[in-house]
């Protein structure tokens, strides 16, 4: 073909792709957020509409749950192409049932079998490998041993003696040093609604813009990354075909919508086995397409199910290889597809949509499942009829987490998502350096002790004098642990910028950053663990008298407490100030920090599951935590400290400043049935009043819970009988019976809000 | 002025509608072999509080009661006996927010004693827990006539009301007690709604902690489909009167 033909075939099939849709600038440059505006159709009804599962997704998901249990039998990894590297076009096509398939693709060539990706470090692979009882080609080995430098490898190279120790004493922890760092969105809706074709158009004359004077290390870093980026988007175009799909010109209906969007996605899973890859915010996107298709008569509401319901099912099945342990301190097997749902459009209209309904209604028609990270941008103006629809499928499922689009709206506008757990970040626009996160905890301790370590013994903050008082005194506690917070904010950047500069050079996100703008705000996300157990071990020095009791070598290996001390968790403003002082003032000596590639510094205070690692790596603390339990997860009070109900518990959480913790406030809700209302209805509607209030009070984040803990104890008993119980663990959800043993009876011990 | 509390909730959703915050007070006249807040009874324990103190733990919640259509409950230990305090609260709580309040009681007391906290209650739970004297004084450690003429007074007042009942197998889930039940609920006035609430040993440890003897020992919750039963019974009653 000519240039000329080209582009009339390209202007016929967006004409044919876009036809009925209203236009705007959206058509000319990439610009989803327009598009979106310019077309959704908000859905203000009832769930009467949805449609249960065809017959298709019934067999699909039968697969599916075979192949499960023969995963879990044969000890959590069904099978291991050893000898292939992942790349966007490495394995040739893969089905479930063919036949049966609406929307297809697979990691490798077949479902449940796993693909080694090394660039991000071939240790965890190796390990990986052995762990489940395979056997990594030497060869392989040495070509990225001897031959081809990974990620992990750059940043030992660069780490100093000071970050080495830190990291082994688990003052700073998972830090995404051996793996893919994860926590980026790729705009996958660019590939539907554009096809490749124009966005190579467009990174090419982005690259051609970049052709000027002077050619600084910034300019010739980002030439060559724009490189990598058209690079990968041919090899997604050729990735597609060899599906039978071509996906260089824009998708022309729903189905064809979500399959180029899942191949987008597919590319990137492919390619990068980050921590967290997050799908970003696809469902009110894909509504326009479905909606177009009903009204065209082409697509039925069962059909529009089942195109949805095999997506998801697509989503559920992403695995990649890696360690017992880091499944370990992360829980179950964990991919974080995040994907948000609902908020409010800039207009003032809801971005509800009846897509939004049938993403949540997978979770009936194939059962729960912590994946999808299915999240609700939870604003009070949203329907009322989603809200309680919302509720309802927390009570049934726990499969739901909430996180605040009042709150978010006026800092990230309105299409953007999360990733991960609780990071926000505009689609396209801007992505994270995942950070991990620092123990305060451990912290606290090594203040009063002199920076050495209370469980290796080995120095490891600057040497300062110890305190040897009889009785803790707060101020000189405060004075210490400030200069501690300076010490470990510098380092803890410094680590970070070494991470994040070998992750760039060494395992780059090309297709990722593909479907991004040239031009984006990058964050540094730092984050903290262990915020209760500071806050009342502070509150206790302060309140209470605290007398150390020290080993032979001074350490201060546990604490006597007399008398009483306000706890974080009940709405006490003694504490909470504690606690909200904590977090902004250990973030502005974040702020204070050189980033990589100038970041824009945050915070988190999140935990996800490691807070039972964390406990155990720490020891006991003035708040009369001992040595080894589990911290409270995320920003949550620990457990059966918090005396005056749910509603106190949560104001408590809720006054910690978003300002100075931009990358989120998980808190996890678990509550027995009972306790929401008598009747199912009563239940519903008090589950949405509580999320309302608990926004508008300015909670950012909100997991919830409805269990029996009669049940939980049942499901470790008997894990056979419980495949698919799902329970929400700091900003994710998981399998509880692929929880340790020990974070299940974490979960067990916390805080179950019931009334009698 | 001031009133003994035994502790207070901040989320409460089984006392009334909606979302409510729920004060009990401290101090009991009855003694129920199934309560499970034993350490309620004793009127001189407890901590001291101010209306203006209990106000300033509603005030931050404001918004989650009024919002779910919920309120205030004060519940106990029998709030009765502290009427004067529980009166003053319902009404600061009405002027200042219009929350809508609930009183969760025995009804052990006497009409003339509530008739103001009465006309700033919106909802009276009343828990009727045995009809038979013999049995109800066996069960409480009090007769039940005073309770009786408690709902009547009530339901001459007209007040809403929610009935209570606690299910206890072989004590309060005999046929002739529950038809009696329901034929008394047939003649008042404002019953709006009636819980039966199956029996559960969740307090049994408050009474090892106490020294106090537990007389249920050796009796379960009832089945959901004995609730169902009771349900059926007392309905069934109430229309025969009908």
């Amino acid at each position: 073909m000519s240039v000329q033909e080209e582009r009339i075939t390209d202007q016929l099939n967006e004409k044919m792709s876009w036809r009925s849709f209203n236009e705007g600038v959206w058509t000319q440059q990439v610009n989803v957020r327009e598009f979106i505006e310019r077309n959704i159709t908000p859905y203000e009804g009832n769930a009467d509409f949805l449609q249960g599962p065809t017959e298709a997704t019934t067999s699909l998901w039968a697969i599916i749950q075979k192949l499960t249990k023969d995963e879990i039998a044969n000890g959590g990894v069904l099978d291991i192409d050893v000898n292939t590297i992942s790349t966007i076009t490495s394995h040739k096509a893969g089905y479930l049932d063919e036949t049966k398939e609406k929307i297809v693709g697979l990691q490798t060539d077949a479902p449940f079998k796993r693909s080694i990706q090394p660039f991000g470090g071939i240790k965890m692979m190796v390990d990986a490998c052995k762990a489940y009882g395979f056997k990594l080609p030497q060869d392989m080995i040495r070509l990225f041993t001897d031959i081809r430098k990974t990620h992990n490898q750059g940043v030992f190279d660069a780490y100093t003696t000071e970050m080495k120790i830190a990291r082994k004493a688990g003052i700073i922890t998972g830090l995404p040093d051996a793996y893919g760092r994860g926590r980026i969105i790729g705009d996958y809706r660019r590939v539907a609604l554009y096809g490749t074709s124009f966005l190579i158009e467009q990174k090419k004359r982005e690259l051609l813009e970049l052709e000027v004077q002077v050619m600084s290390e910034d300019i010739i870093q980002l030439r060559e990354e724009l490189s990598e980026q058209i690079r990968a988007l041919e090899q997604l175009k050729w990735m597609a075909t060899s599906y039978g799909s071509d996906i260089s010109r824009p998708a022309h209906n729903a189905r064809e919508a979500i399959q180029w969007l899942y191949f987008a996605y597919l590319a990137a899973v492919k390619e990068q086995n980050g921590a967290a890859m997050s799908l970003g915010r696809v469902s009110s996107f894909l509504d326009i397409y479905i909606t177009r298709d009903i009204e065209e008569g082409s697509l039925t509401e069962s059909e529009a199910q089942e195109l949805v319901d095999h997506f998801v099912m697509k989503l559920r099945i992403i695995k990649f290889l890696r360690t017992p342990e880091y499944n370990e301190l992360f829980s179950g097997d964990p991919t974080w597809v995040t994907e948000s749902i609902g908020g409010m459009g800039a207009n003032g209209k809801t971005w509800v949509t009846r897509n939004s309904f049938r993403f949540l209604h997978t979770l009936r028609n194939l059962g729960p499942a912590p994946e999808p990270n299915l999240t609700v941008l939870w604003s009070t103006k949203l329907p009322q009829s989603f809200k309680e629809y919302c509720a309802k499928l927390s009570i049934e499922t726990s499969s739901i987490q909430y996180e605040n689009d009042d709150l978010m709206y006026p800092i990230y506008g309105d299409d953007y998502a999360i990733a991960c757990c609780v990071s926000a970040m505009k689609v396209g626009k801007q992505m994270q350096f995942f950070g991990a996160r620092a123990n305060l905890a451990k912290l606290l301790l090594y203040a009063i002790n002199g920076g050495v370590d209370e469980k290796l013994g080995i120095q490891v903050a600057p040497a300062i004098t110890p305190i040897t008082s009889e009785i803790l005194d707060y101020e000189q506690v405060m004075s210490v642990f400030d200069q501690m917070m300076d010490w470990l904010a510098g380092l803890y950047i410094n680590t970070l910028n070494v991470i994040h500069y070998m992750h760039d050079k060494y395992s780059y996100e090309r297709l990722e950053m593909a479907l991004h703008d040239r031009e984006i705000v990058r964050t540094m996300a730092t984050g903290i663990a262990g915020l209760s157990v500071v806050a009342d071990s502070l509150s206790a020095i302060k309140y209470a008298k605290v007398k150390p009791i020290r080993d032979e070598k001074g350490i201060a290996i546990d604490f006597e407490i007399v008398g009483e001390f306000p706890q974080y968790g009940n709405n006490d403003e003694r504490v909470d100030e504690i606690a909200t002082s904590l977090v902004e003032t250990f973030m502005n000596k974040i702020r204070k920090q050189q980033t990589y590639r100038k970041s824009v510094p945050t915070m988190s205070v999140l935990t996800i599951t490691s807070n039972v690692v964390y406990g155990n790596k720490t020891g006991s603390t003035p708040d009369g935590r001992k040595s080894g339990e589990p911290f409270a997860p995320g920003a949550n009070p620990m457990h059966g400290r918090d005396l005056k109900g749910a509603l106190a518990s949560l104001a408590s959480v809720a006054k910690l400043p978003y300002e100075h913790a931009l990358d989120g406030i998980s808190n996890t809700f678990s509550v027995v049935p009972k306790a929401l209302g008598r009747e199912p209805q009563t239940r519903v509607s008090n589950m949405a009043s509580l999320l309302d209030g608990y926004m508008s009070s300015g909670g950012h984040h909100l997991n919830v819970n409805v269990f029996e803990v009669s049940q939980l104890m049942d499901a470790m008993e008997h894990p056979e009988l419980y495949p698919q119980l799902t329970i929400r663990v700091s900003g994710y959800a998981v399998n509880f019976i692929k929880l340790t043993r020990e974070q299940q009876l974490d979960v067990i011990h916390r805080t179950f809000h019931a009334s009698m | 002025m001031t009133g003994r509390i035994h502790s207070l909730e901040t989320f409460g959703t089984l006392d009334g509608p909606g979302i409510r915050f729920v004060l009990f007070m401290q101090g009991c006249a009855l003694q129920c072999q199934y309560c499970h807040n034993p350490d309620s009874w004793n009127t001189q324990t407890g901590k001291v509080v101010s209306v203006a103190d209990v106000l300033a733990e509603i005030e931050p919640y404001i918004g989650y009661y009024r919002g779910s259509g919920g309120g205030i409950t004060v519940s106990g230990g029998e709030p009765t006996l502290q009427a004067p305090f529980v009166a003053e609260l319902f009404k600061a709580c009405k002027e200042k927010w219009s929350l809508h309040t609930a009183l969760d009681t025995s009804g052990f007391c006497e009409p003339s004693h509530v008739e103001e906290l009465l006309s700033y209650t919106d909802l009276v739970l009343l828990d009727l827990k045995q009809m038979n004297n013999q049995r109800h004084e066996a069960l409480t450690g009090r007769p039940n006539d005073r309770i009786l003429k408690f709902a009547r007074w009530l339901s001459e007042r007209e007040t809403p009301m929610w009935i209570r009942h606690v299910l206890v197998p072989g004590r309060t889930d005999d046929w002739k007690d529950l038809t009696a039940l329901g034929q008394f609920l047939g003649t008042l006035n404002g019953v709006e709604r009636l819980e039966i609430l199956p029996y559960h040993r969740m307090g049994i440890y408050k009474w090892e902690q106490l020294g106090k003897p537990y007389e249920l020992e050796g009796i379960g919750a009832p089945s959901d489909k004995e609730v169902e039963r009771a349900y059926h019974i007392i309905a069934a009653s109430q229309k025969d009167k009908d």
